[in-house]
């Protein structure tokens, strides 16, 4: 995770972003420091950080930094030049620890996690808003794994990790909305489906982070938390509302590790 | 039918990449053919498959292009691959030789058509105006360090659809025939002349001396007085007999009108360019009134563009023919531009002198008493020609009829 000390709004690069609806850096201070608690605390993982660089406001959505496979990391190429200066002091914290660094052909956009989430061996990818799908042919041959590319369609869904998040290799919770036919077929055929409501989907439900059977996602959407609760796992909500003014919630400001 | 290949790679038949792929082909109004598909053996493996993707237009195409781009189908073409020209004169080593089918180049990303195409050259690039255009380039003219494609990747032809439903050919079921309706043919031709008047194009006209031979260059003339003829191209024989026919009454001493040899008439060619080249040229005879008709004198009243070459037979020759080669050919060249049909009469170099330069999408009708000369331009691969074997007075005797409105 990055702790929000350069975060702003001071572009906007996707349809949440308004220059006219900036976020309260304080609050946001506060809804980061309970996120921060809630995972080394409640669900009682390890996180490490990494220092936001001044010029970089949206270094704290660590999920774009890239793909973290065993001692790998799947560096993106960020679609957006405001977004490119992340990615120097991205590779430099994952060089320093020892980890392989891995960059996607320079034609190919690649925006990490945001766009490629495992169910199980296969890896679900988003293309079209941020990501190419040249990217994905890149990610399965590097990865040797099964790549399953899924269409965004809808502006507001702009990253895969915000329109659909795996509990399993068997069950997926996503929004409808955000895909395209051929994407939802494709899911259908492939797992068993929890869909969230449209008024949830706005609320970033599907922006969760799952670590096993805990799950940790943004506040205002009860009925995606009963549902997961009535299917065995412990849902913690934090109020993310800051955040989601620039487009991202509890997965966007995640990596995962390990 | 304009057409590209793409290649579309990954998990497509799991992604339903491909159905997507193909669904956007139809749904844009393209079609498609898979030429090659490789299905990963297994559930980590990635899937190929070539596909070629088919539209009525450019402009179409490219809308598909760009669409199923995203999806991960990409063009196979690569771009055209240039070498410098080592020295005046010299293509580089693996050079592409050009067809006469329209052509075009993928440069920097887009295709550049050839606006100038022509069997047996170079392709060379240009900057005009500040774009980037891309032509043919005979072997001679080619500059020290100029760019020329070699090999040929990034070069797409399109070939010419033999039958187009508007051809006023279309009943031809092959190219040359003897034993077939003569006249049927004769007024096709004469509906595709009036044709090509309409699209604003040009009218070629290449003749050899039998026309003046057989009496039949009256026809011609009549066809140039009529205004149907915009170009000729010929050697110095046709000029020269047809000079001489209307300065003597003779075509290589022979009467024209009665068929008798006249006396001393193997004179009457030399005679004809000697007096000729003493005025300066056919012009100048003209304009001083020594000559008063004929097909020369009827170029220049009707200010036909004609193109005399020479060749190592030649008497005289006359002031306006071109004895360098080369020279003959760049006149050539420069005057097939515009042009939508052209008509050869008895003459065999003549006529495939013109057919090298055309493109193949001009039509071109041959006509010869002797079918190895149709046969001859047919198997240098001019595409859109039509033979007619027949007597060339005849001919147009026919042709004169038909654009006259005598309906046959």
């Amino acid at each position: 995770m990055c702790a929000p000390d350069a975060y702003d709004l001071r572009y906007e690069i996707n349809a949440w972003m308004s220059l006219k609806n900036r976020p309260d850096l304080s609050l946001a201070t506060q809804q980061w420091a309970q996120l921060y608690r809630v995972m080394t605390e409640s669900v009682g993982i390890q996180v490490e950080l990494i220092p936001q660089a001044a010029e970089t406001p949206d270094m704290v959505f660590t999920a774009n930094a890239g793909l973290v496979v065993g001692r790998r990391i799947l560096l993106s190429n960020f679609r957006h030049p405001e977004r490119q200066l992340e990615a120097p002091y991205f590779r430099a914290w994952f060089e320093q620890r020892g980890y392989e660094v891995l960059v996607p052909p320079e034609t190919c956009k690649f925006e990490g996690e945001g766009d490629a989430l495992f169910a199980g061996d296969t890896l679900l990818a988003g293309y079209l808003k941020r990501s190419d799908i040249c990217s994905h042919q890149w990610l399965s041959e590097t990865l040797q794994r099964r790549v399953i590319s899924l269409e965004l369609v809808d502006p507001r869904w702009y990253h895969l990790d915000t329109a659909l998040f795996p509990l399993s290799d068997e069950w997926v919770v996503y929004y409808p909305g955000a895909f395209d036919s051929y994407a939802r077929r494709v899911l259908e055929a492939n797992f068993q489906l929890i869909e969230v409501a449209p008024e949830e989907a706005l609320k970033f439900a599907c922006n969760s982070v799952v670590i096993g059977d805990q799950i940790v996602m943004p506040a205002g959407c009860p009925k995606l938390q009963t549902e997961l609760q009535s299917r065995g796992f412990r849902v913690y909500s934090v109020p993310l509302s800051e955040f989601i003014k620039s487009g991202g919630a509890a997965k966007c400001l995640t990596l995962y590790l390990e | 039918m304009h057409s590209e290949t793409v290649l579309l790679e990954g998990h497509i038949i799991d992604s339903l990449t491909l159905s997507k792929v193909l669904d956007t082909i139809l749904l844009l109004g393209g079609t498609y053919e898979i030429h090659r598909f490789h299905i990963g053996a297994t559930m980590d493996q990635a899937s190929q498959a070539e596909i070629i993707v088919q539209a009525d237009s450019d402009e179409r195409l490219e809308n598909i292009l760009h669409q199923i781009g995203q999806h991960g189908a990409n063009r196979k073409t690569q771009e055209a691959v240039f070498a410098p020209a080592p020295a005046d004169g010299v293509f580089p080593e693996g050079f592409y030789v050009t067809t006469n089918l329209e052509t075009s180049i993928r440069h920097q990303g887009r295709w550049i058509p050839i606006d100038n195409i022509e069997m047996d050259c170079g392709i060379t690039l240009r900057r005009h105006e500040g774009e980037i255009v891309a032509e043919t380039v005979p072997l001679h003219k080619v500059r020290q360090g100029q760019p020329v494609v070699v090999g040929d990747l990034g070069v797409r032809i399109a070939p010419v659809e033999r039958r187009k439903t508007e051809s006023a050919f279309r009943f031809m079921g092959s190219e040359t025939s003897s034993e077939r309706s003569k006249a049927r043919m004769i007024s096709a031709i004469a509906e595709e002349m009036r044709r090509v008047r309409a699209d604003g194009k040009k009218i070629l006209f290449v003749g050899g001396p039998a026309i003046v031979h057989t009496g039949a260059g009256r026809y011609l003339e009549a066809m140039i007085r009529s205004g149907w003829l915009d170009i000729l191209f010929a050697g110095n024989a046709l000029a020269t007999h047809d000079i001489e026919n209307a300065l003597y009454g003779t075509s290589l001493g022979v009467e024209i009108a009665t068929g008798t040899h006249s006396v001393h008439g193997h004179e009457n060619h030399l005679r004809a360019i000697n007096t000729i080249k003493s005025r300066g040229g056919i012009c100048q005879a003209v304009e001083s009134g020594i000559l008063t008709c004929g097909i020369m004198h009827a170029c220049i009243q009707h200010q036909v563009d004609f193109v005399l070459a020479g060749s190592i037979r030649d008497d005289g020759p006359l002031p306006e023919v071109i004895t360098d080669t080369l020279k003959a050919q760049d006149a050539m060249r420069e005057r097939v531009k515009q042009v939508g049909i052209a008509i050869m009469v008895a003459t065999t170099l003549h006529s495939v002198a013109t057919g090298n330069l055309l493109p193949a999408a001009v039509a071109t009708i041959c006509v010869d008493s002797d079918a190895d000369t149709v046969v001859k331009l047919l198997d240098r691969g001019s595409h859109q020609t039509w033979g007619l074997v027949t007597d060339c007075e005849y001919f147009l005797k026919e042709l004169v009829a038909c654009l006259n409105g005598d309906a046959r």
